[in-house]
């Protein structure tokens, strides 16, 4: 059946990401606040971040609304990223990034529940999907100037034009 | 009818094809068509044996496809009745008719606290250049209300169309609700109250009989690759008084009567509005395109996508969970179905029905006003055309069942 073939995108570990979000709702101390949409599917993603003196993520939270996919990569992304300093979390969006839509292969232990949105890769048109939280925090930190690769990050993602951010 | 509309899948090289190890079932036409074979084949033609460029040369081959190009003008001029092919610019597709009105017509004729009229179910295409023409103009934009079954309030369209009104601008069919306006009433109304009447017709030429003199619409845009021809061309007709007073909006060559150094003349009608060399393929494309929907007949077409939907809406609505946007009522719903399972982004769900060969759009539509509306933010669509038929339908609902127990279970 068809549908078999769907379990490489929506594994257990996802739906249950997205049916249950770790991180999600607001925070009242926020460093670091960004809203992120893809507008050809109407995803919006609010991420906040609260950053500590030693340039740590102190504590993480996303709301908005959309896909399982989207959701769940939101989630896993708040898990992975949650305790690190900005330019770990900076460096997490790159094997991301690179698990997803790269060639080359990576140690994605890091990443942890993160690393199962590999079966992305077989779905081209969810790709923005997956990306959009990661794309949110790399935005996030850039913005107080923690870290600036946004140039690397977008010459790997031909899709990278259909995500815009509103501030 | 001289094609019968059982064999006609045959006539779509591309319809005979597996997705996903699956037979492809195609509804996504609301968004493109596919083209027939009659239609490719016009642009080989013309490309292999009479390519030249247009109005500008005395050979034989710029001849040819001036006579070509000119003879596809008429072709649309008759598919429509707008009485004269002088009455036909060729664009770029329906987004461009209708900036050219905004940014011709529009831009001449719009003052501070004058109304446009639209409606919340409208295409980006019929919003977005009105509202920026109206923040340009200090203009009040105003929205007609829908009734509960998603049809247009016409008690509502009479309080809002008022004599400050200048512009009323209405799609024929909705890209997402499937509901026919009328804009018959509608222009009949915009008239009493001296506005021009404007019809985006996307989604109504390449699904049923149009007579934009019958309308009486001052305005009609319409795309020619959602009606089996090319992408890259598009109609706008418009009424002679108002086409001949209206400023060209592109200046070059194909459009100038005589240029001299410190001022110029245009042609006449409708070479005016067309600078540049035109599209003139695809022009041929939409030519022939045309020859094929007449030879089966709009009303056969129309007639054939309404005993679709009356099939497949019913057994639509049966399904548990599963919300359908517009009228519930088949007769009043086109073959353009917009819908939600329950808990399921549309997103997910259309990865799952494209696992089994179903292809259909999910997203706002270009129409996130109509999604605020609706209190969603986005919807799966499937819309159908006269090469669908009920086997196709009960595709869909298959589909639609194995998603929902493949999401409910989390795994099949």
């Amino acid at each position: 059946m068809a549908l078999s073939k769907l379990d490489n995108l929506y594994r257990q570990v996802i739906l249950d990401h997205s049916e249950h979000p770790h991180h999600h709702g607001h925070l009242s101390d926020a460093t670091n606040d960004i809203e992120l949409r893809n507008p050809t599917c109407g995803d919006v993603l609010q991420l906040q971040i609260q950053m500590d003196d030693d340039d740590r993520i102190k504590d993480i939270a996303f709301s908005g609304s959309g896909c399982t996919i989207s959701q769940a990569s939101a989630s896993m992304m708040t898990d992975a990223v949650l305790g690190k300093k900005a330019q770990e979390a900076d460096d997490m969006v790159e094997v991301f990034s690179e698990l997803i839509v790269g060639d080359k292969s990576v140690d994605t232990d890091v990443l942890g529940d993160a690393a199962v949105l590999e079966g992305v890769k077989q779905f081209p048109a969810r790709i923005k999907c997956a990306m959009l939280a990661w794309k949110a925090l790399h935005k996030a930190l850039a913005a107080d100037d923690h870290v600036a690769k946004v140039a690397s990050l977008h010459a790997r993602d031909p899709k990278e034009d259909n995500v815009n951010d509103r501030d | 009818m001289v094609k019968q509309l059982k064999t006609i899948k045959a006539d779509f090289p591309i319809l005979d094809q597996k997705v996903n190890d699956e037979q492809l079932v195609y509804l996504d036409n609301a968004a493109t068509t596919q083209k027939p074979k009659a239609v490719v084949e016009a642009l080989d033609h013309y490309y292999y044996h009479d390519n030249a460029n247009v109005h500008r040369g005395v050979h034989t081959l710029a001849e040819r496809a001036t006579e070509q190009f000119e003879a596809a003008r008429q072709k649309v001029a008759d598919f429509i009745n707008a009485g004269d092919k002088k009455n036909i610019l060729f664009t770029r597709g329906t987004t461009q008719s209708l900036n050219w009105i905004a940014a011709s017509y529009g831009e001449a004729t719009i003052h501070e606290g004058d109304e446009i009229v639209i409606s919340y179910m409208e295409h980006h295409s019929n919003l977005v250049p009105w509202q920026q023409l109206a923040l340009r103009k200090k203009a009040v934009l105003k929205y007609i209300g829908m009734n509960e079954d998603g049809t247009l309030d016409m008690a509502d369209a009479k309080k809002q169309i008022t004599d400050k009104t200048k512009i009323v601008s209405i799609a024929h069919v909705s890209n997402v609700l499937g509901v026919v306006n009328p804009i018959k009433q509608l222009a009949s109304i915009a008239h009493q109250h001296g506005a021009i009447m404007v019809g985006d017709g996307a989604q109504s030429v390449p699904h049923m009989p149009i007579d934009v003199q019958d309308l009486d619409v001052d305005f009609y845009a319409f795309s020619g690759h959602k009606m089996l021809g090319p992408t890259g061309i598009g109609v706008l007709y418009g009424k002679t008084s108002l086409l001949e007073a209206m400023p060209p909006i592109e200046f070059g060559g194909e459009m100038i009567d005589f240029v001299d150094l410190y001022e110029s003349s245009w042609k006449e009608l409708p070479w005016k509005f067309e600078a540049g060399t035109p599209d003139i393929s695809g022009a041929i494309g939409l030519g022939a395109a045309i020859d094929y929907l007449s030879e089966i007949g709009m009303d056969q077409i129309e007639k054939h996508e309404q005993d679709i939907v009356n099939y497949v809406l019913p057994k639509l609505l049966a399904i548990d969970d599963l919300e359908i946007y517009g009228p519930k009522d088949p007769s009043k719903h086109t073959g353009v179905i917009a819908f939600n399972l329950k808990g399921l982004h549309p997103h997910d769900l259309a990865t799952a029905l494209d696992m089994e060969g179903v292809a259909v759009r999910a997203g706002h539509h270009c129409a996130q006003p109509l999604m605020k509306y609706l209190n969603v933010p986005a919807t799966a669509r499937a819309s159908f055309y006269f090469y669908n038929d009920s086997n196709d339908a009960d595709r869909l609902v298959d589909a639609i069942l194995a998603a929902k127990e493949f999401f409910k279970h989390g795994t099949v």
